[in-house]
């Protein structure tokens, strides 16, 4: 006799019951939708977005076939995808009246069709990766160095006018490597500007020397203000990248840091891969700086920074420029593409609060000179725009350069997203075509599909009604699976697709263990009731031995593999633990079920059981 | 039906020396194959730029190549993707060149002139920062399943066995390996996947027959067989289960080499050679060694204290 308690029998019925409502959604497909989440934080999600979308929609005599509110937005769901593009182009105007000041980012999706209440219970759909649904995948390199060395020109520059203010005298502020040196021709000039520089740039630890006729005063960065402007440098990065994507308007982007100095940026669904990657590669920082015109009239310019500003006419001319930063990026608060008086394209900016300060008083004191805003790119700086100062201005002003109207737009999405606190590179690259990624999950499909045929049609075969359990089994395996990893929302990759026919076929293992088991049993004479418990018992320790050695392989690609082999190694770990249990307590309820209850059982149906000696 | 009628034990061990020849030698071609060949690198690894390309008809191979090097990309490769239309292009690293424009430029390039207009269907682009540290990752991966089998299997059975099957089923990934080098097939991640994934599942045959080794020692009735005959008795009685096994995990693996696509191809080529040799390995080597490293029944016979293992 071979029974299982009812709470085991109930346990696989849950588990079957389970296993099919998760992975229910996955058959539902896909519809097309407009998402409007917010742009900026202060952005309420509520009900009167959601009211402001409806009535937009109403006045507009677009059709559609649900809207949904939750924390992160409001989702329009639409028949097909030309009403689509009509209603995303709808929502933007509406909702984003002023298009430098966007409040809500308003971007194309697919919503899963499965019905509301698989939605209720948390029963999603696998998250696909970008290999299967196409889009974009970046891996930055936030150049820590180069923030470093920022942070300390700009405090140099402090230095300097706090040094000048004070009216404490010195023989030059440098920066040198990773120091700030002060230069004095006595100690009592170095003894003042101690306090003062002490003061000024508390996170600096400073030591005295001296150089030759120069008594020194050396500062270099506490560990603790360096791992701060480290840690800050690559949120603020973050933060910028999150603007810069919202602009683009990517339903589900995702921006992570990644390690101590690394940002992973992936835009699902993507189409426009060239402009995302401008945006995203785009690594620009601005400085406003001001023109060393000395230099520039008598053309020597040896010994200074030189940025080359082309013109209209495609020449090149070289802009010395003086050291000392006005203003860096950080300072935009925005900025809009308009033509200033004379109707040449411009773009029109805001400073903040204190840039406005500093803007004032460097234009009161340099009136009739010539400023120049450069923008540095992978580290090479470039003169956009040179004027003269006109006149005193604060927080708002223009900036008049050799422009198109088109290269005002970008560069005023780029100060409008801010700078980046530190350089970036791009060190990884992938872009999906969409047309790929369907092809992709075809193929895996595919694959999966006849693998599995042919392993069921050699067990039924080969085994006969123990085969048919067994690949029922096998089948409540690939079930539990797919369940798994979409109540798990663990990303599905091509290889994950492998890893899922990979590991369907390693899991039949356990259940040919178990049918060689009986067979053997049967083939020394036991009574098929009791082969069928000794088959499994017995089995029973060598598939957990085995299994925990796959799983071992598995979890070392888990903890040490990235990108395509991580994506594998989810899907393979949980394989093994799905198919421990589907092969064995599963394949076991089904195998009672069908012989368990018979009291004088004669025969099993297990394909031929060859005796030796006997001949068929 | 029934594929294997054995009537008597198959005396495996008395070819133990051949089969361990036979290893040795392959092993030494794979490793000849490796150090004179290398391993043809993937991007991932290597660095650099790798773009599929998609044309409406036939692509022209040496157009394509002729414009790319014309316009100053060097050293591109250019070749065929799974079918004529599709082209997959590799381009190095170049030294102070904006990689990530390099994508953008190749379109550029291939788009000028009247001839059919290429649409971009992939491209993979790798710093060098990058390959050095997946090489190193996948290194530390390999210990980590060196270590954690050998542990395992050392508490589960005896440090012999542990020693026996590792090095069995490392000399099937130097054998993928080898095949890789000889034939100069692309070694990307998703086939360093499947040769970690092949360790795991190989270990896990040795682990099969290995539990039969156990199980026939601890057989009261068997006890006047010597340690060869043991060995023999429980890959006879194993073998069926391993050749059916490996069957259906081939079958699925084949899938994949037939429908799978160009992506899969090379990760299905490196599980078939695994599985291929991992039957023979884990059975034929993995037995022998342990049997020259002596392994006996005491070892395994534990103290009665550990009798709930014993029952099997």
């Amino acid at each position: 006799m071979n029974r299982y308690p009812i709470w085991k029998n109930a346990l696989v019925i849950v588990a079957l019951i389970l296993g099919l409502v998760y992975t229910l959604p996955n058959f539902f497909g896909e519809a097309p939708a407009v998402q409007v989440s917010t742009a900026r934080t202060g952005v309420q999600i509520d009900a009167a977005l959601m009211t402001q979308v409806e009535s937009t929609l109403k006045d507009a005599a677009i059709a559609h076939t649900g809207l949904t509110l939750d924390t992160t937005g409001v989702r329009v769901r639409l028949a097909d995808t030309d009403t689509q593009l009509k209603t995303r182009d709808v929502l933007e105007r509406a909702l984003n009246p002023d298009p430098a000041d966007g409040k809500y980012v308003v971007a194309l999706n697919l919503l899963s069709k499965s019905p509301d209440w698989l939605r209720s219970v948390g029963a999603l759909p696998m998250y696909l990766g970008l290999d299967l649904r196409g889009g974009v995948h970046f891996l930055l390199q936030v150049d820590m160095q180069g923030a470093i060395v920022k942070r300390l020109d700009s405090m140099s520059s402090d230095l300097r006018t706090q040094l000048r203010e004070k009216n404490i005298r010195h023989g030059g502020i440098s920066r040198e490597g990773n120091t700030i040196v002060l230069r004095f021709r006595d100690t009592a000039g170095r003894d003042a500007a101690r306090s003062a520089a002490e003061k000024a740039l508390p996170e600096m630890v400073w030591t005295p020397g001296q150089s030759g006729a120069d008594y020194l005063y050396t500062g270099r960065m506490s560990e603790l203000a360096e791992t701060e402007l480290r840690e800050s440098a690559i949120k603020q990065n973050i933060l910028t990248l999150q603007k810069r994507v919202n602009e683009l308007g990517v339903a589900e982007p995702i921006i992570q840091q990644q390690g101590a100095d690394r940002i992973v940026v992936q835009l699902p669904g993507v189409q426009d891969v060239a402009k995302a990657k401008d945006l995203i590669g785009r690594t620009a920082t601005l400085e406003v700086r001001l023109v060393d015109q000395e230099a520039m009239t008598s053309g020597n310019m040896e010994g200074l920074e030189v940025y080359p500003e082309n013109s209209r006419s495609g020449g090149v001319s070289n802009v010395p420029v003086k050291k000392q930063v006005i203003l860096t990026g950080e300072r935009f608060e925005t900025a809009q593409a308009s033509f200033d008086d004379s109707n040449r394209p411009a773009v029109a900016v805001k400073l903040d609060a204190t840039g406005g300060r500093i803007m004032r008083t460097v234009t009161r004191e340099n009136l009739k000179k010539l400023m120049v805003i450069l923008l540095f790119e992978k580290g090479r700086g470039e003169a956009i725009s040179v004027a003269t100062i006109q006149g005193e201005f604060g927080d708002r002003f223009q900036i008049t350069g050799q422009f198109s109207p088109q290269e005002t737009n970008t560069l005023a999405i780029l100060i409008r997203s801010g700078a980046l606190a530190a350089p970036m590179e791009i060190i990884e690259e992938r872009v999906i075509g969409p047309s790929l990624g369907a092809e992709n999950i075809e193929k895996g499909f595919d694959s999966t599909l006849w693998g599995f045929v042919a392993i069921a049609v050699f067990m039924i075969f080969y085994y006969a009604v123990f085969g048919f359990i067994s690949t029922t089994a096998l089948a409540a395996n690939l079930l539990f699976l797919i369940a798994l990893l979409s109540l798990l929302q663990a990303t599905l990759t091509l290889p994950g697709i492998a890893a899922i026919a990979l590991t369907l076929g390693m899991a039949i293992d356990a259940n040919v263990l178990i049918n060689e088991r009986i067979r053997e049993e049967l083939r020394n004479g036991v009574t098929p009731q009791a082969a069928i418990a000794a088959g499994y018992e017995r089995a029973w320790a060598t598939i957990l031995d085995s299994n925990i050695t796959t799983l071992i392989a598995g979890i070392a690609l888990l903890v040490f593999g990235s990108g395509p082999v991580r994506g594998f190694a989810v899907v393979h770990c949980l394989g093994i633990l799905t198919s421990m249990f589907s092969a064995v307590v599963v394949s076991r309820a089904i195998v009672n079920m069908v012989y368990g209850r018979a009291r004088k059982l004669e025969k099993v149906s297990i394909g031929t059981v060859w005796k030796p000696g006997a001949n068929l | 039906m029934e594929f294997f009628r054995i009537r008597r034990d198959i005396p495996f061990m008395r070819k133990a020396l051949v089969f361990n020849v036979i290893s040795l030698v392959t092993f030494l071609l794979a490793v000849f194959f490796l150090a004179t060949r290398g391993l043809h690198l993937s991007v991932e690894f290597t660095g650099g730029t790798l773009m599929e390309i998609s044309y409406s008809e036939a692509a022209d191979l040496q157009g394509v190549r002729k414009a790319l090097t014309d316009s100053g990309f060097s050293e591109p490769q250019v070749q065929n993707f799974g079918t004529a239309r599709d082209v997959l292009i590799r381009l190095p690293l170049v030294k102070d060149v904006d990689s990530a424009k390099v994508s953008q430029q190749v379109i550029a390039t291939l788009s000028v002139g009247d001839g059919p207009k290429p649409e971009l269907r992939r491209v993979e682009y790798v710093g060098p920062q990058i390959g050095k540290e997946l090489a190193e990752d996948g290194a530390l991966a390999l210990m980590f399943v060196i270590c954690g089998i050998m542990a395992y299997l050392a508490m589960r059975f005896e440090w012999r066995y542990a020693v026996s099957a590792i090095i069995a089923n490392l000399h099937d990934v130097v054998i993928i390996l080898g095949f890789f080098a000889a034939f100069q097939w692309e070694f990307s991640l998703p086939v360093l996947a499947a040769v970690l994934a092949v360790l795991g599942y190989s270990v896990n045959e040795s682990v099969v027959v290995f539990d039969r080794v156990r199980e026939v020692f601890r057989n009261a009735r068997k006890r006047t067989l010597s340690v060869a005959e043991v060995m023999d008795n429980a890959i006879t009685s194993t073998i069926s289960r391993t050749i059916i096994t490996h069957g259906s995990t081939q079958m699925m693996v084949l899938s994949m080499l037939l429908f799978g696509g160009e992506a899969l191809h090379y990760f299905a080529v490196a599980l078939t050679i695994g599985i291929c040799f991992g039957i023979y390995s884990s059975v034929l080597v993995a037995c022998p060694l342990a049997m020259w490293l002596g392994v006996k029944r005491e070892q395994l016979i534990k103290p009665p204290k550990r009798k709930d293992e014993a029952v099997v």
